[in-house]
């Protein structure tokens, strides 16, 4: 690390500028890997990262950078780092701050401000940084004192990473960057507005689990919060224990191995049929980390008509939001199960077995595996029987989305990483990215539609750039399909403006010096995907599929979950 | 219903638009905001009137806590507790109506502050109801112009102060 070494004063404490500060405070915070691009106000912070022992990518646009520290986030469980310039660079940013938001992953953004003598002045490429993105971001905070800048970092990587999960933005005037201060030991984080609560009411925690032993037919309904709390582990023994079935939200899935007998894979507007009767059926409804979202809860009036509601949820602002909840129980899923588990008993249900296992029958989820054409959903089954299941899937935005979600089983959490509150088109390759990243030993695979990777493809050229074999398959139904199935379905078939003209992927592909290939014929998808997972290289592989295919079961908008149509579609196959 | 949320906030700045902001985003409607400095200068007051039925309070009651720079919010519906506007309003004052007008003020145990030729401003504080009782007993006379604080509260026996430590 570059010192300044010319007026160091043995007994005198040592001062460093700014930037050093930042770059020193980001590594003792665990930074190894971090996102980010530059711009002038920036140049100093930059400056110093130049001789830190830090990984830095550079994306090719602010947002592929922000959505890269998520995925990288979401992969490791740690906090994702991004860094941009001012004006455009923050604005930039946007996009994937307030997806972070929705979905609750931990990052650190640090933008550069204009010097602190400028501010309100319109200056050069000045922007209202923290009022942009404070309804985005979890937590923000301008530094104006450099003396409390490695403060302000500890306390954003504290915020982002404890209680719900979420992005944190540091706005950092140039000025600040410059100025040497005195290094100052690190005080103990003292904010009295923020308090989060982890161990739950003892009291709470017993009347749920005692609900639990007295219920004929419980369901425990998952989300990204037990990803989030890292109790996937303790989830499965509660389910075991207590011999539960499981159904996860889009965000939880992973959390539970799919493959096991107790889950009933996703519920919602796409989840499976089984999973949304159970839900409707259930006398008690086990609310894990989940928030009761729209797509979830269908017409809100008659979901789970018949269930007691246990919610468990670190955020209070989450329980009783959308449905009325009988047992609240505020805290980390973690601590709350490993609780809860103590006091559960074994019931064997098996009337309750009996009717899931039949619903499993009579409604599994299916397609037509005679077409001609190349079905969206062969590909991705065809993908998942190559990987064993075990490859991280990272997913844009629409119909190929829900099929992943449906057809690749997911074994362990943070295997699938997918933008779900937002629903973030683009967000698939910077994803694909940030995740290789994270785990570098892991085949990582970009499941994407045609028109959202053609948001933020241009990141092909980080991917080349860092050597990473992500893999691209391209679900290219030459439709914004989700769109268009709506319009088939809402809007007399009115195909308007939702198809594109796309460009040849391949050919883009190894322009920017990645592979690519073309598949239009069913018989090629087996070794497409063989060749895919064995190059080395980025790669993309551009099938060519049914270009009307929908997404089956859906429960439509203002349906109640029992309500899906879709179900009797594929009776011929 | 109407709720007095009352809200210790960091003496930042943007605590105020962060507030504001998120109002407006979840479609929560405020009656009246009232902000001041506490006799702690690292802490300012918010006393927020907010109208909704229990559930959207409880929401906004939540969402106010998550913030990082709000220390501590009470909802003061259920609480024994006194709350307050101050408003100023000018009245058209001619001659033949000063008696009239005067006795109005006494009976409000309002304070006459300034005296024009042709009207009069006065202050008026109290409970909400009373400020609403004297703008309607004015407007025969003619209101020129009114300003008003927004609700301020506080719980009785220095609750909310023992709650802050
Ligand atoms: C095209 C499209 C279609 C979709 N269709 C569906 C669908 O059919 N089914 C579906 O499920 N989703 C669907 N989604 C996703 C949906 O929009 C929501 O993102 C998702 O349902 C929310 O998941 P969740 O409830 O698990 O909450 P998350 O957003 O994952 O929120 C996590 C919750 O856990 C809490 N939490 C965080 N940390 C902890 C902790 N340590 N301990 C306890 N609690 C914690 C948080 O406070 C929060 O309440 C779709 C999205 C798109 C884009
Ligand atoms: C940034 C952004 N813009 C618009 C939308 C609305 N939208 C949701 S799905 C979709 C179409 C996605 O098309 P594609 O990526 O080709 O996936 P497909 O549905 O065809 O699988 C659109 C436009 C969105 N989710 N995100
Ligand atoms: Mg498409």
């Amino acid at each position: 690390m570059s010192n300044k070494t010319s007026e160091t004063v043995t007994d005198r404490p040592q001062r460093k500028p700014g930037s050093q500060i930042i770059v020193d405070t980001l590594i003792e915070q665990g930074a190894d890997v971090i996102f980010g691009y530059l711009g002038g106000v920036v140049l100093p912070l930059f400056d110093k990262l130049y001789d830190a022992p830090i990984k830095f990518i550079i994306p090719r646009h602010e947002q592929g950078g922000c959505h890269m520290a998520d995925a990288y986030a979401r992969a490791t469980g740690k906090v994702g780092v991004v860094i941009a310039t001012s004006g455009p660079g923050a604005t930039n940013l946007t996009t994937g701050l307030a997806n972070a938001m929705m979905d609750s992953v931990p990052i650190v953004a640090i933008t550069g401000q204009v010097r602190t003598d400028l501010i309100g002045n319109d200056a050069f490429q000045e922007a209202d940084t923290t009022g942009i993105t404070r309804p985005i971001t979890k937590h923000n905070e301008i530094v104006k004192d450099p003396s409390l800048l490695a403060q302000t970092i500890r306390e954003a990587f504290y915020i982002a990473s404890t209680g719900r999960p979420g992005p944190v933005l540091i706005d950092i005037p140039v000025d600040m960057q410059t100025t040497e201060i005195e290094v100052e030991p690190p005080t103990k984080i003292r904010l009295p507005g923020y308090r989060i609560r982890e161990q739950g009411h003892a009291r709470q925690i017993s009347a749920a689990a005692q609900a639990i032993n007295d219920a004929q037919r419980p369901v425990l309904y998952i989300g990204g919060g037990v990803i989030a709390a890292n109790a996937a582990e303790e989830l499965r023994s509660v389910a075991k224990k207590a011999n539960v079935p499981v159904t996860m939200t889009l965000m939880g899935l992973g959390s539970l191995d799919q493959n096991d007998p107790l889950s009933l894979d996703m519920l919602g507007m796409h989840g499976t049929a089984y999973a949304n009767y159970a839900v409707q059926e259930c006398d008690l409804l086990i609310a894990v980390g989940s928030r009761f979202d729209d797509r979830v809860t269908g017409k809100l009036k008659t979901f789970a008509p018949h269930a007691k509601i246990i919610h468990i949820d670190v955020d209070p602002a989450s329980i009783s939001k959308n449905v009325r909840v009988d047992i609240p129980v505020v805290g980390s899923a973690k601590y709350i199960l490993t609780e809860m588990e103590k006091e559960l008993v074994h019931r064997d249900r098996t009337e309750w077995f009996k009717r899931i296992n039949d619903w499993k029958k009579r409604h599994p989820l299916r397609y037509d595996t005679n077409a001609g054409t190349i079905k969206p959903q062969y590909v991705i089954e065809e993908i998942y029987r190559q990987t064993h299941g075990d490859a991280v899937v990272v997913t844009g935005v629409g119909q190929h989305q829900m099929w992943t979600a449906q057809f690749y089983k997911f074994k362990r959490p943070r295997q699938f990483i997918t933008s779900g509150g937002l629903g973030t088109m683009g967000f698939g390759l910077p994803a694909a990215i940030g995740a290789q990243i994270a785990c570098p030993n892991e085949i990582v695979i970009d499941i994407d539609g045609d028109s959202s990777f053609n948001m933020t493809m241009n990141e092909l050229c980080t991917a080349v750039q860092y050597e990473l074999p992500v893999k691209v398959c391209l679900i290219n139904n030459n439709f914004m399909g989700m769109v268009r199935q709506w319009q088939h379905l809402f809007y007399g078939q009115r195909y308007s403006c939702s198809s594109l003209q796309n460009p040849d992927f391949a050919k883009v592909a190894e322009a920017f010096g990645a592979v690519g290939f073309t598949v239009k014929d069913k018989a090629q998808v087996p070794d497409a995907v063989k060749k895919m997972l064995a190059e080395k290289r980025p790669c993309v592989v551009d099938f060519h599929v049914d270009k009307e295919e929908n997404v089956w079961p859906m429960v439509a908008s203002g349906k109640s979950l029992h309500e899906m149509d879709g179900l009797d579609i594929f009776e011929m196959a | 219903m109407k709720h007095i949320i009352s809200a210790l906030v960091l003496n930042k700045p943007g605590v105020l638009a962060h507030v504001a902001g998120m109002f407006a985003a979840r479609a929560f409607n405020i009656d009246s905001l009232a902000v001041g400095r506490t006799d702690d200068p690292s802490l300012s007051r918010m006393t927020i009137v907010v109208v909704g039925d229990d559930r959207v309070v409880e929401q906004v009651r939540k969402q106010l806590a998550k913030i990082v720079t709000i220390v501590k919010v009470q909802d003061f519906v259920g609480h024994d507790m006194v709350a307050r506007d101050l408003m100023l309003i000018t009245v058209s004052c001619p001659g033949d109506k000063r008696a009239e007008i005067q006795a109005l003020i006494e009976m409000f145990n309002a304070k006459v502050v300034d005296i024009s030729p042709k009207s009069v401003m006065v202050e008026v504080a109290g409970p909400e109801t009373k400020i609403e009782a004297f703008i309607d007993s004015c407007r025969p006379y003619g209101i020129k112009n009114v300003v008003r604080t927004g609700t301020v509260a506080m719980a009785r026996y220095g609750r909310t102060q023992a709650e802050n430590q």
